[in-house]
């Protein structure tokens, strides 16, 4: 798209997302609710550090926060950290007798196939049952002079590695196509996925930190006594999203600097542009967190419906896998979620080298969120019921 | 005396049930009025209405003469009798907390000393006994300077000394002019704290007035007690209004020398006497059938 269509586009956007909240405040604001979007920075950072002194205070939410991100990436880390991802398993067998000296009647440019692991069994039927549980793709005699496979017909990863043991017994296959390299820089899986469970960490701990806490709040009497002072939602609302935002940001510069020490991350755009994405988004999440708690009592109704939530979001939003090649409908629904957004943008920065004026829609649309949710939960927010 | 607080016609309904019907009463400006009834009465329920933390059914509320705006929250100081604060502050953390959310808050040294709150500064909200936690609410309650103040239940479940205490600051916190409204079923605390005392049942106002008149208007007076033994004529050619209760016969009168000269005439062994001068509780007793405490 040309850059002045875009610009364009963005423009106008802006401008619907300037009408809608300038409606949506008018249409809040009437002279019975007034005090609900009343707002004093006096009051708003009392509550700011009031939570916080209770947040650090809270040694094993406290340490969790940051042993939960770092445990998941370490794990990952070593489970597919290797240099190469050997994606496709073939189960090898022979039923005569070894003989020293016999050679492997499996081809060798098979052998040396890039992402193949083989694995020796003792037997036939023990290369079969694990066939039959898809815990290899292909099975081969490799003392056949034949060429006895077998496969899964119902493995996707059985058809293709298949195709690949074939393709090693044709000869000459070279000038059968032409083949192109593209060379770039190598971005390995650590380094797509840590964008994806920094998100994840982050949304959790913005719907259930935010949600979940004031819920209980709520149920316990703290918010009553809270609404016995000139204190307005607006006010408690934002220090509880800065709160965990501030906490949010500390816990992922603390996450990614242990991360790095161990996984030495590539970042190809800038840290700056980096920071202010993850800013953005945690807003966006926190403020979501805001809506669910704006009313309710039941602690455990709130886990449900937070459940309910961050789940599709964690499988949609792309933190494990991407969306690519899914139906169009779903991709669709992954847009909702402030989470696509903001890895969307974290990836472009981090794998892409993207500046913030690439990732500016993706901006757009977090804050819009925020704006949004903001609003609303002030609107609805309740104290008592 | 100017009138500080006004409730008309108050009504709150919970699906079916009634909380409060119909109440109606005005607090004047400098008194302790008490609302005074046994649980389940509505004293509550009237109390946060008017503390404008719920909502009514029907009816209205005025302050000053006014319908409550965003001012009235910087001009009254809540105890609420269940409530919570968060339990990893520390009291001198949750003070600060409290104090920076309105415009002309008390100087803390003072509430600290009130309060006696000094020696658990440092103690986390979570650490605290119960005597410890009503007076850091009481202190919250009055962080603000307030004007007129609401305290709900304030002694329920404080230790004698702890409610003596309490008491002792209640009453310097009236000789500063403040209007305080509280709710209690301790009759004994309405009668040394109260001006004025409405008395609930069933979320109906049945009495409103002073402890004095209330007690004057709706009780016999004083009664005397005295074991069934110590009567060796009829009981019932005794010149008094008289009833049993267990093996204790108790005279009504309205002057106790009067009704001592009686019995002395009918030369009556007086060595096991008490005397009982009519309280709310009797009060309580004579307009609904049942006791306080029931």
């Amino acid at each position: 798209m040309p850059d002045r269509q875009r610009t364009e586009g963005l423009k106008a956007t802006c401008l619907v997302l300037h009408r809608t909240c300038k409606d949506l405040i008018k249409r809040s604001v009437t002279p019975n609710n007034y005090e609900i979007f009343t707002m004093n920075f006096k009051r708003m950072w009392a509550m700011f550090t009031a939570r916080n002194h209770e947040f650090f205070r809270d040694r094993a939410a406290f340490g969790w926060n940051f042993a939960f991100p770092f445990l998941i990436i370490v794990g990952f880390g070593l489970i597919f950290g290797g240099k190469e991802h050997q994606q496709f398993k073939v189960g090898l067998f022979t039923n005569t007798p070894q003989i020293q000296g016999t050679e492997s009647t499996v081809p060798l440019v098979f052998q040396q196939g890039k992402y193949l692991q083989f694995i020796d069994f003792p037997s036939q039927a023990e290369g079969e049952q694990k066939l039959k549980h898809h815990k290899i793709d292909l099975l081969l005699d490799s003392q056949s002079t034949e060429h006895h496979y077998w496969i899964n017909d119902s493995s996707p990863n059985g058809y293709i590695t298949e195709q690949i043991f074939l393709a090693s017994l044709v000869k000459n296959s070279e000038g059968l196509a032409k083949k192109q390299i593209v060379r770039g820089v190598q971005i390995r899986y650590i380094d797509w996925l840590f964008p994806g469970i920094l998100g994840m960490n982050m949304m959790f701990s913005a719907l259930w930190g935010v949600g979940y806490v004031v819920v209980r709040y709520r149920k316990n009497g703290a918010l009553k006594r809270l609404k016995a002072t000139p204190l307005s939602p607006l006010e408690y609302l934002s220090a509880q999203m800065l709160s965990r935002i501030f906490l949010i940001m500390f816990t992922i510069v603390v996450v990614w600097i242990g991360s790095n020490l161990i996984f030495h991350f590539q970042v190809h755009g800038s840290y700056g542009a980096l920071a202010l994405i993850f800013f953005l988004g945690g807003l966006s999440l926190c403020s979501m967190g805001l809506v669910l708690a704006a009313r309710g009592t039941s602690e455990e109704f709130t886990s449900g419906i937070l459940n309910f939530i961050s789940w599709p979001m964690m499988f949609l939003s792309e933190v494990w896998f991407s969306l690519e090649g899914s139906p169009v409908w779903i991709q669709g629904i992954a847009k909702i979620f402030p989470l696509t957004h903001l890895l969307t943008g974290a990836r472009k920065i981090m794998n892409d080298g993207a500046s913030l004026a690439d990732v500016q829609s993706e901006c757009l649309v977090l804050i819009a969120t925020t704006l949004i949710c903001l609003t609303i939960a002030a609107r609805l927010f309740s104290w008592n019921e | 005396m100017k009138t500080i607080i006004e409730v008309i016609d108050l009504r709150k309904v919970f699906g079916e049930n009634t909380a409060v019907a119909d109440a109606s009463f005005t607090v004047k400006e400098g008194i302790c009025f008490g609302l005074l009834g046994p649980n389940g009465a509505g004293k509550t329920t009237t109390m946060e209405i008017v503390e404008d933390i719920i909502a009514p059914s029907s009816g209205e509320i005025l302050y000053k003469g006014q319908p409550r705006s965003a001012s009235f929250r910087e001009e009254i100081g809540i105890q609420f009798q269940h409530t919570s604060l968060l339990n990893f502050l520390t009291v001198a953390e949750t003070l600060l907390s409290f104090h920076k959310l309105y415009q002309e808050p008390e100087d803390l040294q003072i509430l600290i000393e009130r309060c006696d709150l000094s020696p658990i500064l440092k103690r986390r909200n979570d650490q605290l006994s119960g005597g410890q936690l009503q007076r850091l609410m009481l202190a919250l309650a009055l962080v603000n300077r307030p004007r007129l103040v609401f305290l709900d239940e304030p002694s329920t479940g404080l230790d004698p000394q702890s409610r003596r205490n309490l008491w002792d600051i209640v009453r310097q916190i009236k000789e500063e002019g403040k209007t305080i409204i509280m709710t209690t079923h301790s009759m004994e605390e309405a009668e040394y704290l109260c001006d004025e005392v409405a008395i609930m049942d069933m979320g109906s106002i049945i009495a409103w007035d002073t402890p004095t008149r209330l007690i004057q208007t709706h009780c016999q007076g004083n009664s005397i007690l005295l074991p069934e033994s110590a009567f060796k004529m009829k009981l019932a050619t005794l010149p008094f209004t008289w009833k049993r209760r267990d093996k204790t016969i108790v005279l009504e009168t309205a002057h106790i020398h009067e009704g001592l000269n009686k019995l002395l005439q009918l030369d009556i062994d007086l060595t096991d006497m008490a005397i009982h001068s009519s309280n709310l509780e009797d009060v309580f007793l004579c307009l609904t059938g049942k006791g306080l405490r029931d």
